[in-house]
């Protein structure tokens, strides 16, 4: 399909009418640029979640004589986190529908509960690691547990990340309504949410499911 | 580079089309997909209904299937025209990941091979 | 609570006279520039067209100067180890103690690898990636210029180290336990962790911008094989780079939090391991000498093709070629460290590698050589650093595959034969390429071209200083000299390395060449204006602008039928069907975010070093409440009215090809 076979200026309406491939449309609109950038700042938001996991497996027996997986890792814990960071993945697609129906009072609710979910698998995740510092199983005391601790824990960082980019949309909804740029902004807020829930999976899996048994 | 009517050489892509008309049913099912598969990672892990040494790998292959269901259901990664960018995009992370994982895990393992063999008389040599 | 943290007077080394007196330089160097912008009252124009400009022009410009500045520190340490190896030899001691040599060999490869070759490398491409694609600017303006204050933040902390406290003695891959708190104790390695953390951050967010910009932003009919191989180097560059600075941002992670929190990665005890360090250092070291050195393979391929007035050679398999690198560069890293036990297996796999990835810049070696068979081939000053490339990266490259075999590198490793193949191949491969791409576009960016006398005096002393200098390497390091000493004993060795620091002098002699260059360039420029935009009768569409563009480079953009998309229009000489359609632009705001953000990252950056807490988090606070302002601000884009753009086109005449 050639968009132009001789050089001449081509009036836009040809332009919509010719349909070009992808590739030879000229720019593509703010939306998808906006989305594809994101997308490609998460994939390289998960390479450093990969190095991280690297450098666990590899001290995950590390132990120093101290207590491994097994002896720390509280299985309803983390089934609880699980569920409820999935559920805030779910309502934060509930808040996605409401962002493109325009239904504010819907984004809000989607929005104040997500927030909720999260803050309740922080909740769980700060008392499993207070609880494990209390009993002397601090990330200073053996290779696997600091890697453990930075794992999980920088997991955690970027969900309170998410948590305080989550109140700053809402009071931008608030401020400046659902204009495009606000929306592009919700996007992004939609896939980085999903994407910490993703990163969740390969978390509870190779950390805390194989780590049940020695 | 703005989205206005300004640009007349700026090509005017279609409205990004709504998730379908029924993208509640979408997420749901995503929802339940996703829940199903974590309640049965748990379970493969806690109990023996697996059997032992298989069980890391049928881990594996359950988050796998959650973080597809993420990405399709949660995320619309699909495999149309519009989205190829977005798949190659995926594919060269999941590259890396392996890469880096694998590849440590491989070094790592092969250094930790070559390293003298840890005896209570080697420790009292060290002083 | 010490406010102050560990920060006190005994930071500033005033007992040290070589350290008092470069900072002392230094501050005089600062305070004149700052003093003369004040004297013009320029400080208004700077802040509004310059250190808040989004345009990627402006922002390109910036991170060149940044690189060539801080090639100059970075030669300067160059200097100083040539000097000193060149006296110390058995019963002299030098004029450097060994604790600031170690100091000055950190610097010199930290500075050089992110301070100069990344700046100027990232300079480039942000100058052109939008012009050659055909589009206004790239696709995250305001970031663009966040990643240049980041990376300018980390250059203020390098810098700073030389005055308060002191830089790592680590070297610059900083490998544990010798950059661990129990070895390093000072703030030198949390200087040159923090540095590379924050400007990590800004190349990061600048491989995400233009992957983005590149596969997303082109003009209409430009479809990715219709792109200048330029572009292709950069997408491949950056994919790299969003591929591999995460691993370096995990890695810098983890040490930090082994010396400040009492963590383990790679401790020598409660089961830490350094090698691991070493390991994952190497998963991003390794690919970045690709991101520096595919875009210079772009800038060869640009200039050949100009100046041959040919089309450049074996578009697909340059194509082929460049993506074929990015992917191998991903499996070689272990080479790197072929003597840290690993089996045969490891090593054996890695080698192989590391052999194969000759292959694919050996066909961009024969494309470019093709492309000049059978061209009028013009020897301008580009053309010269081309070919100067040409005959030395190849010679370095052999060395490389050399040590690509374990057996040799056994023999070799980290001797002076290592560091004669590195610069034997970053020297001609980076930094020839951007003294070529500087010459070759100056005049697109600032109206006029460079006096082509002193380039070719600056390029001679560059590549006979450069023979001189590190050939003698390769004989040390078969003689048995390891790299990174300040004292040695063997009298064998010192006739070698004083013609070395003879090399050292040479060079020097071309940089003053290049600084003459400019001088004199500025001064007759006149002389030299590029009134027609297009000096080199160039192929790709920055030609097609005036010089310099307009903040919005076209004011329609190109329609583009085929490779070399300016040439076609040449070759057709057709003049435009109809008036071109005028609508006005809208193009994004200036913002004072980048700079803002970045100043409270240096603010924090230096607190944590010197553990100054609350600071340290006054200085995120602040980050975070820019950010705030910047996403709550009203207005977000500028237009540009229809009779601008008009009067833009009518003033310059030759500019307007569509």
């Amino acid at each position: 399909m050639n968009i132009a076979a001789e050089i001449r200026d081509v009036a836009p309406e040809t332009l919509t009418e010719v349909r070009p491939t992808a590739t030879e449309a000229g720019p593509a609109p703010k939306r998808v640029v906006v989305g594809y950038g994101f997308w490609i700042f998460l994939l390289s938001d998960i390479v450093m979640f990969a190095a991280l996991f690297a450098a666990y497996a590899v001290l995950v027996r590390a132990t120093a004589g101290g207590p491994a997986g097994p002896q720390l890792f509280n299985q309803v814990s983390v089934a609880i986190e699980t569920a409820c960071l999935l559920a805030s993945s779910y309502t934060c697609g509930l808040m996605s529908l409401a962002v493109n129906s325009r239904r504010r009072g819907a984004f809000y609710l989607a929005a104040v509960i997500t927030f909720v979910l999260g803050a309740a698998f922080l909740a769980f995740e700060i008392r499993e690691f207070a609880d494990m510092i209390a009993r002397g199983a601090t990330p200073q005391s053996s290779a696997f547990l600091s890697a453990f601790f930075t794992l999980v824990g920088c997991h955690g960082l970027h969900v309170t990340g998410g948590l305080v980019w989550l109140l700053v949309m809402m009071a931008q909804v608030a401020v400046k309504g659902l204009r495009p740029v606000v929306e592009r902004r919700l996007l992004c807020f939609s896939l980085f949410w999903h994407a910490l829930d993703i990163v969740w999976v390969a978390l509870f899996t190779v950390v805390y499911l194989m780590g049940v048994r020695p | 580079m703005s989205e206005t009517q300004h640009d007349a050489a700026l090509y005017k892509a279609p409205v990004i089309a709504q998730e379908g008309p029924s993208s509640w049913l979408v997420y749901t099912t995503g929802l339940v997909l996703a829940l199903i598969l974590t309640a049965t990672s748990f379970w493969v892990a806690n109990t023996a209904v697996l059997w032992e040494p298989g069980i890391p790998l049928g881990l594996a292959v359950l988050a796998i299937a959650q973080m597809g269901v993420h990405l399709v259901f949660f995320l619309h990664i699909t495999t149309g025209p519009d989205n190829t960018n977005n798949v190659l995009a995926l594919a060269f992370g999941v590259l890396i990941v392996f890469l880096v994982v694998a590849g440590s895990l491989w070094i790592m393992a092969d250094l930790n091979g070559s390293m003298m063999p840890l005896q209570p008389m080697n420790l009292r040599m060290q002083h | 609570m010490n406010l102050l943290g560990k920060l006190d007077w005994s930071a500033i080394p005033f007992d040290q006279p070589i350290i008092m007196g470069a900072s002392a330089f230094m501050g005089l160097l600062i305070v004149s520039v700052l003093g003369w912008i004040t004297l013009k009252r320029a400080w208004p124009y700077l802040w509004n067209e310059w250190l808040t400009s989004v345009d990627h022009k402006r922002i390109g410009v910036m991170y060149i100067i940044l690189g060539l500045v801080m090639l100059l520190r970075g030669f300067s340490d160059a200097i100083m180890m040539r000097a000193q190896q060149a006296v110390a030899a058995g019963a002299a001691a030098g004029y450097l103690p060994p604790e600031h040599f170690d100091q000055i060999f950190s610097a010199h490869g930290t500075i050089m690898i992110f301070f100069v070759a990344m700046p100027l490398v990232i300079g480039l491409m942000n100058y052109l990636l939008p012009l050659q694609l055909g589009v206004r600017d790239v696709a995250f303006p305001t970031l663009n210029s966040v990643s240049f204050w980041l990376t300018a933040s980390g250059v203020l902390l390098t810098n700073v180290s030389l005055v308060v406290g002191e830089f790592s003695k680590a070297g610059w891959v900083a490998y544990p336990p010798l950059s661990e708190l129990q070895f390093s104790p000072g703030v030198g390695v949390d200087y040159y962790l923090w540095s590379l953390q924050i400007s990590g951050i800004g190349t990061l967010l600048t491989g995400i911008n233009f992957v983005t910009t590149i596969l997303k932003m082109r003009a209409p009919g430009m479809s990715l094989m219709r792109m200048p191989v330029f572009c292709w180097t950069a997408l491949a560059s950056n994919l790299l780079i969003v591929a591999t600075f995460p691993v370096l941002t995990a890695t810098f992670a983890m040490l930090l939090l082994d010396r400040y929190l009492g963590f383990h990665f790679f401790s020598v005890d409660a089961g830490g391991n350094p090698m691991m360090y070493v390991n994952l250092f190497w998963v991003w070291g390794h690919p970045e000498v690709y991101i520096l050195v595919l875009p210079a393979f772009g800038i060869y391929s640009e200039v050949s093709a100009t100046f041959s007035g040919k089309p450049l050679f074996g578009y697909r398999s340059m194509v082929a070629a460049t993506m074929a690198i990015c992917v191998l560069s991903l499996l070689v890293w272990l080479h790197h460290f072929f003597t840290m036990g690993a089996s045969a297996n490891v090593n054996g796999f890695f080698g192989v590698m590391t052999m194969v990835i000759a292959v694919p810049t050996g066909v961009k070696i024969f494309n470019w050589l093709f492309t000049m068979y059978g061209g009028r081939v013009r020897f301008t000053v580009p053309v010269l650093w081309t070919i100067g490339f040409m005959v030395t990266f190849v010679l370095g490259g052999l060395t490389g595959v050399l040590m690509a075999v374990p057996p040799v590198d056994w023999q070799v490793h980290n001797s002076l034969f290592l560091i004669a193949h590195f610069h034997h191949v970053i020297i001609p491969g980076v930094v020839f390429a951007v003294f070529a791409g500087v010459t070759y576009w100056f005049p697109k960016a600032f109206g006029f071209t460079l006096d082509e006398r002193w380039g070719r005096r600056a390029f001679w002393c560059w590549f006979i200083g450069f023979h001189v200098a590190f050939m003698p390497l390769y004989v040390l390091g078969l003689l048995g000299m390891t790299r990174r000493m300040q004292h040695y004993d063997n009298l064998a060795w010192q006739p070698w390395l004083l013609v070395a620091a003879a090399g050292a002098a040479i060079i020097l002699a071309g940089v003053l060449c290049q600084a003459v260059q400019l001088i004199v360039s500025i001064r007759t420029r006149e002389q030299r204006r590029d009134l027609t935009g297009d000096p080199w009768n160039g192929r790709t569409l920055e030609w097609s602008t005036a010089s310099p563009p307009p903040a919005w480079n076209f004011a329609v953009l190109p329609q583009v039928a085929g490779k070399d998309a300016f040439w076609q229009r040449k070759l057709r000489a057709e003049p435009p069907a109809q008036k071109p359609e005028y609508r006005p632009i809208d193009l994004p705001k200036n913002s004072p975010v980048g700079f803002v953000t970045a100043f409270f990252a240096v603010v924090s950056g230096f607190s944590l070093i010197w553990h100054i807490w609350w600071l340290a988090g006054v200085g995120v606070l602040g980050a975070f409440v820019a950010t705030l302002f910047f996403a709550f601000r009203d207005k977000d884009e500028i237009e540009i009215p229809t009779e601008q753009l008009v009067r833009f086109d009518r003033a310059h005449p030759a500019g307007v090809a569509l």
